[in-house]
């Protein structure tokens, strides 16, 4: 697999690993005074845990993982409208496969599937627009999940939806975006970060310059890094060289694939289509201003909350409390690691998820599970 | 929002909507190009592009890849050396 | 032939002369065309050994699409009940198959799904002797469910279990894993993949006998059906209270198959396969167990991929082809496309 097997070469990433054990030893840290390094989007923690390699690393590196996981941070009552447009009569409601499991307040989009709503997985919404042209008598709905990466092709799809007049398609939209929450993240003064793997599928799209502020504003470096291993360890090394320079730049590793100056296309579509949200709940996180997307009303007619007069703009303050015991907030923003909960591995397991970190595939708590073998709350470390 | 592939654009589907075929190791699915084509999508055949929900989101550049690799390459070849050389060093004391 | 018209209906399934016309031109007709009663009547010979078991296993197969390159439901059906006999250590003998068919289904693919399951009893070396056929309303079945039985037989001495299983053993399988999970999510088409992958799916027997003759201290084997590789091999740690460490660098994959993992997210090891068994052997019959299989249609690809260890009973790690290692948990739930 051209592209990607090359940056899977162990060779060069036992060089990595040994040259970030050089720096971090210059730089002085150790596993009780860790450098703390946030990876942003949920897809590197995946891959940190599928390749092992945040036990490969240093000690004195710690990942402290971040909330780009755009399940994660969806907030229950979403989900529970997600579940109400799919329980319509003639609706069929199509999903990324990773929202299917995610608990709402009474039941997840799979349960619902299995009480009777015709709920589809599929792969890209340009499926469930096909899937509109084909049953010109239902009506599809499609769940527009994701940050950036995902943004434009939504985007895309509604302006085809558009041009070809379909009037049984609309687009529920959750999108979200990440420079947002990490500026509330560097704001907390209770959150202590030395620096930044920057996501590398969402700078595919924007660019690199939103990320500007983290080392004008606050002076910590970060990388943009791809995905496979090699990336994730050159940029962890890229990390740790700017603090021990006592540099803080944004640098751009994943240079193959991203652009400094982002995609237009994408950039002009997601323009066209969308507009802020003058704030929009995360969980865990609670109110960010300017952090979500709603559809444009010139696109009105593609848009699931004004079909189905649903959503946030329409039912504003539910709150919808967190299940008892849980530290989804915490761990989401790398204040806690999974075995700090006294859920985890107790109330909370794959197969009984409490929160959305135990059931995305991205989320901490199922990469400490699944990859990590952690089963049960640990004493704090 | 993170899962993207690398696949080689083999043929265009539809001009004017601007799909096209990728194939990924043998695997083929057709993509939106829209992202990538500058006027005439025919110019993509053989290009590789990151391949996200159905959509080709932007060309790989292989010269930056092949930098990139090849800096990893000089940092290996560095790197053994100093391993090298740590050793050498342990022998002696 | 009295059998009227193309397609089954509801009288087909009433238990008249219809039933009996269908059953009779496309089941018994094909699978034992001397003739067969309701009851199957068989020579105990082989079973009534001294200290001989019956190994007795069921399975239904309700795959979606029915027929799908490089295999369809039948095929499915009889090496499904041969391979779960064969990797106990039993010699598969007979099968049952018992059928439900939607109202509407086509006698042309009826015709194929039966031929398919004779092709394979036949290479297997078993008998379908017993049968049933029941026919639903149109909605209520996807076109046709098979549930196959099927009876074998284990020598005196022989008693291949996952519980056998001691640190230091080599686990080995046949072939390159996930083709047939790979094939079939292509075949649903509602992913518009393409691509040339077939299903694995083939009868094991010949070649579980072929490893037990070169390695007799053989200490179990599991095909890698639903949960795939993965499943397999946590049911075994479990059972055996052993860990099992598998190299990510060793298993063998088909491009088109990582290809589509790569697309979906998707983990090869979770990937169903319908003919492939991953089979653990003391280390020193590694090479005979090998070099056997190797020999075999069915084991031309035969690879170790990793050892039970002294590691934590029941947890299967894997080193990650950079070094690193994670476990390799059981499955939950099914496995889904996602984005992230």
């Amino acid at each position: 697999m051209r592209y990607v097997e090359e940056f899977r070469d162990p060779a060069a990433a036992k060089a990595l690993i040994g040259r970030i054990g050089e720096v971090a030893e210059a730089i002085g840290a150790t596993r009780e005074g860790p450098v703390r390094i946030m990876e942003i989007c949920g897809g590197h923690t995946h891959a940190i845990f599928r390749y092992g390699l945040d036990r490969l690393v240093h000690e004195g590196i710690e990942f402290i993982h971040g909330p780009g996981c755009p399940v994660c941070v969806l907030p229950m009552a979403r989900v529970d409208e997600a579940v109400e447009i799919a329980e319509r009569p003639g609706v069929i409601f199509t999903s990324f496969g990773d929202a299917m499991r995610v608990p709402g307040t009474k039941k997840s989009l799979l349960q619902a599937k299995a009480e009777g709503a015709d709920i589809r997985t599929v792969y890209s919404p340009l499926d469930a627009l096909e899937l509109a042209r084909r049953q010109p008598d239902r009506e599809v709905v499609f769940f527009g999940l994701g940050f950036e990466t995902t943004t434009p092709s939504t985007a895309l799809t509604i302006q085809q939806a558009a041009r070809e007049e379909i009037g049984n398609f609309t687009v529920f939209c959750n999108h979200i975006t990440v420079p947002p929450p990490i500026k509330v993240l560097l704001d907390d003064p209770h959150m202590l970060l030395d620096g930044f793997i920057g996501p590398g599928h969402v700078s595919m799209v924007i660019g690199t310059h939103p990320y500007d502020f983290i080392p004008r504003d606050y002076g910590k470096p970060i990388v943009v890094a791809g995905f496979e291993p090699l990336d994730l360890l050159q940029s962890v090394l890229m990390v740790l060289e700017q603090i021990r320079d006592g540099r803080a730049e944004v640098q751009n590793q994943y240079g193959r694939v991203v652009p400094e100056h982002g995609n237009p296309v994408s950039l002009a579509a997601i323009a066209d289509v969308y507009e802020p949200r003058p704030s929009f709940a995360w969980r865990g996180l609670g109110e960010i201003d300017a952090s979500g997307l709603s559809i444009r009303p010139a696109y009105a007619a593609w848009d699931a909350e004004a079909k189905f007069g649903i959503g946030y703009g329409a039912r504003r303050a539910r709150e919808v409390a967190e299940p008892e015991g849980t530290r989804c907030a915490e761990v989401m923003t790398g204040r806690m690691k999974p075995t700090g909960c006294a859920m985890f591995g107790t109330a909370c397991t794959p197969e009984t998820p409490l929160g959305a970190l135990m059931v995305s595939s991205e989320g901490a708590c199922a990469a400490y599970w699944q990859y990590g073998g952690r089963r049960g709350p640990e004493a704090a470390e | 929002m993170c899962l993207g592939i690398p696949g080689r654009i083999v043929e265009i589907t539809d001009a004017h909507r601007m799909t096209a075929m990728a194939d990924v190791s043998g695997v083929k699915r057709e993509v939106n190009v829209a992202c990538v084509a500058e006027g005439d999508p025919a110019a993509l055949v053989g290009r590789w592009a990151l391949i996200h929900v159905g959509f080709a989101m932007a060309l790989i550049d292989e010269a930056e890849a092949a930098a990139t690799l090849e800096a990893l390459r000089h940092l290996g070849e560095a790197q053994e050396t100093l391993e090298q050389i740590a050793e050498g060093a342990r022998a002696l004391s | 032939m009295a059998l009227r018209g193309d397609r089954v209906t509801l009288a087909h399934g009433g238990g008249g002369s219809a039933m009996r016309d269908l059953i009779e031109e496309l089941f018994t007709g094909v699978f034992e065309p001397d003739g067969m009663e309701d009851q199957a009547r068989l020579e105990a010979g082989a079973l009534a050994e001294p200290g001989a078991r019956l190994a007795f296993t069921t399975d239904s197969f309700v795959v979606s699409p029915v027929e799908f390159p490089g295999g369809d439901i039948g095929t499915l059906a009889v090496n499904g009940t041969v391979n779960d006999l064969a990797v106990g250590g039993a010699r598969p003998l007979w099968l049952s198959a018992a059928f439900i068919i939607e109202e509407g289904t086509d006698f042309a693919l009826l015709r194929r799904i039966v031929a398919s399951m004779k092709r394979e009893a036949e290479r297997a070396g078993v008998r379908i002797v017993t049968g049933d056929t029941k026919v639903v309303g149109r909605g209520a079945a996807d076109r046709v469910f098979v549930t196959t039985s099927g009876v074998g037989v284990i020598r005196p001495g022989r008693d291949i279990a996952a519980v056998h299983i001691r640190p230091g053993d080599v686990a080995i399988v046949n072939g390159v894993l996930g083709d047939h999970g790979a094939c079939i999510l292509a075949a649903r088409g509602d992913l518009a993949l393409s691509s040339d992958l077939q299903s694995d799916c083939a009868g094991l027997g010949h070649l579980m006998d072929a490893i037990l003759a070169a390695a007799p201290g053989t200490k179990a084997a599991r095909d890698c059906t639903r949960g795939g590789l993965a499943s397999a091999l946590n049911e075994m740690a479990e059972a055996a209270g052993v860990g099992i460490e598998i190299e990510e660098t060793a298993l063998p994959l088909r491009d088109e198959v990582k290809g589509t993992c790569e697309l979906l997210g998707l983990d090869p090891l979770y990937l169903a396969n319908e003919g492939r068994l991953v089979v653990f052997v003391p280390e020193v019959q590694a090479e005979a167990a090998l070099a056997a299989m190797r020999a075999i249609e069915t084991g031309t690809g035969a690879t170790v991929i990793g050892r039970a260890t002294e590691g934590p009973a029941g947890q299967v790690t894997m080193r990650t082809l950079i070094g690193g290692s994670r476990i390799v948990d059981m499955l939950v739930g099914e496995q889904l496309p996602r984005i992230c």
